[in-house]
């Protein structure tokens, strides 16, 4: 099994580093997060899975083959990224955003093929945005926006998603629009997915597989409900918590200490 | 907005036309006003009279130059915009008429050089120089070429050549005398030849911003998303530079500083034409010559018999546009 690794992974932002000699394997096929403390680096190493960002040392691996000597157009038909919070050009639609996700495959003889308008058709279509093709970016609600720009990286047709909080700015209910999509996509279509989420419990429903990061490497990682612990959330966010299980789904749910309002006995939770 | 491709070809042609009506008009319209049918037998068979002679070596040059140099301008404006993410971007902001009027001064103070062909070369040096040195400023560091560092690099050197060549203005009335005119910029007294020896520059330009079209649209989606999609973004952002360069470095050469047509005009043809660059450049080139031939025929009526420099109407046009477009751009946000 190949995929997208790590190896040895140093990432630094001039002098100072951010991520430490770091080994990991992202699952074929699988849903991966990246949870972690803010500024604990796992943005960064999102950035540099997708090539944004230079390793310092070590090195990213597709398929065995370093990502960095490989051509960079060549990568993009195999693997995409969408960045934290994208903005689009002011009146650009959402067809043409949507195109822009062909740009991997066009050449200065090949512009535009019968390939490429079938890509964005299922990629409109996946993202339920048919009905939106010809509006404005700009003008759609932030969820809409957010389809808007995976429909982009769909319509790039590679094995391997990466998503840098793709839920932030989003109230619940898009959230879970969002990840939904994601879910079934990965379920249909057997993608490879990685993202950086920060909502603890959602990443426990959503993720095979969890990667914790702390200390500039990877703290721990698995199935959420084998890593999850009082332990690793009190390392990995310094913040006391008590692990229940979701009602609904029964994958872990933790809630933490702190204060608040109290309409139960202490310790009323079982 | 025009929305289908039909609907932009025929606006592209219907601007086409409105130029070719524009050029007419500038080689017709002065202070001595030519007939129709004389303008027409001057360029077809000109006999060498008088009014022959002033069509074929006044107003053909200027209408030609005006022409081009707006085309080029706009389309310049529109890349620099494209490049810094920055709707109110000009050439300028890269330094370019600056580093040109540096560079003419320094020539006419030092080594008395005053033929307007030399001028012209120089002034495209200088461009050129100013926006090397921007270029190198702003692609220095981790991050490479960011538009905001672009913007400053590029605001400062402006300055920087400006202040320059105003010290050695006030210091030299002689050289004051002589450049004040090329500093103002415009389209009139320049001969053909000047336009000719930076034509194929120009249309080099014309060509490669075309080709760099598509380019320049994934590039508006911001650095990551284009490098994302699998884009070399320094190396077109590094092209988009030199395109500049010979854009607005073959105007300032041909016409002296002529401000805000790269501005202005970027905006109008994304009103008509969309984001776009496919259609934008080719809409900012057709709207770009229009509007520096009407600023140039409207020069001549301002003051007459006197004439206006064309760079001034631009100005007086350019202006209020300006505040609308940062106006609108803060109530946007």
């Amino acid at each position: 099994m190949h995929g997208l690794q790590a190896k040895e992974l140093t990432l630094s932002y001039g002098e100072a580093i951010v991520i430490d000699r770091l080994d990991l394997t992202i699952p074929k096929g699988k849903i991966t997060v990246f949870i972690g403390a803010n500024g604990c680096g796992k943005s960064t190493l999102l950035r540099a899975l997708a090539r944004l960002l230079k390793p310092t040392s070590g090195a990213v691996l597709l398929d065995g083959k370093e990502i960095a000597k490989q051509p960079t157009k060549e990568i993009a038909r195999r693997l995409a990224i969408l960045p934290q919070s994208p903005t689009a050009p002011e009146g650009l639609t959402v067809l043409q955003l949507v195109k822009q996700g062909r740009y991997p495959y066009q050449t200065w003889f090949k512009q535009w093929s019968d390939e490429d308008e079938r890509a964005v058709a299922r990629a409109l279509a996946a993202t339920g945005l048919k009905e939106l093709a010809e509006r404005p970016v700009d003008s759609l609600s932030g969820g809409q926006r957010q389809r808007a720009w995976i429909a982009m990286t769909l319509a790039q047709e590679t094995d391997i998603i990466l998503l840098d909080e793709p839920t932030t700015y989003l109230d619940l209910a898009h959230q879970i629009d969002i990840l939904d999509l994601l879910f079934e996509l990965n379920e249909k279509e057997r993608r490879t997915i990685v993202m950086v989420l920060h909502d603890l419990n959602l990443a426990c429903r959503y993720a095979h597989h969890l990667v914790a990061i702390r200390n500039k490497t990877v703290y721990a990682e698995g199935k959420p409900e084998d890593v999850i612990s009082r332990q690793l959330v009190k390392d990995v966010f310094q913040m006391d918590c008590q692990i229940t299980y979701d009602p609904l789904f029964g994958t872990p749910l933790c809630i933490p200490y702190g204060k608040g309002r109290r309409i139960l006995q202490k310790e009323g939770v079982s | 907005m025009l929305s289908t491709n039909r609907q932009k070809m025929v606006g592209l042609i219907g601007l086409l036309i409105v130029l070719l009506a524009a050029m007419w008009m500038s080689i017709v319209c002065g202070y001595t006003d030519t007939s129709w049918r004389q303008a027409m037998a001057a360029l077809i068979d000109n006999n060498g009279s008088n009014a022959h002679l002033v069509v074929a070596t006044v107003r053909l040059p200027r209408a030609l130059i005006a022409a081009v140099v707006g085309a080029s301008l706009a389309m310049a404006g529109a890349l620099m915009q494209a490049l810094t993410r920055n709707p109110l971007a000009s050439p300028g902001i890269f330094g370019i008429n600056a580093g040109a009027g540096f560079f003419i001064v320094v020539m006419v103070t030092f080594f008395s050089i005053s033929s307007l062909q030399m001028l012209s070369w120089i002034a495209f040096i200088g461009a050129a120089a100013a926006a090397a040195i921007v270029f190198v400023i702003s692609a220095a560091g981790k991050d490479g070429l960011t538009p905001l560092k672009m913007t400053l690099a590029g605001t400062a050197v402006a300055a920087l050549f400006a202040s320059l060549t105003q010290g050695m203005l006030a210091m030299n009335e002689k050289a004051l005398e002589e450049v004040l005119f090329w500093l103002a910029g415009s389209v009139a007294g320049r001969k053909l030849e000047l336009l000719t020896a930076v034509f194929p520059y120009l249309a080099a330009a014309w060509a490669g911003a075309m080709l760099l079209a598509r380019h320049v649209n994934i590039l508006m989606m911001g650095d990551d998303v284009a490098k994302g999609l699998g884009q070399r973004t320094n190396l077109i952002k590094a092209a988009a530079v030199l395109l500049v360069v010979l854009l607005a470095g073959g105007s300032v050469a041909v016409a002296g500083p002529i401000g805000f047509i790269g501005i202005m005009v970027p905006h109008m043809a994304r009103a008509l034409a969309g984001v776009d660059h496919r259609w934008l450049l080719p809409y900012c080139a057709l709207l770009g010559g229009i509007l520096l031939l009407m600023a140039d025929i409207g020069a001549r009526y301002v003051l007459m018999p006197r004439e206006v420099p064309v760079g001034i109407v631009t100005a007086l046009l350019g202006v209020p546009f300006f505040i609308y477009i940062a106006r609108r751009g803060i109530a946007a946000k």
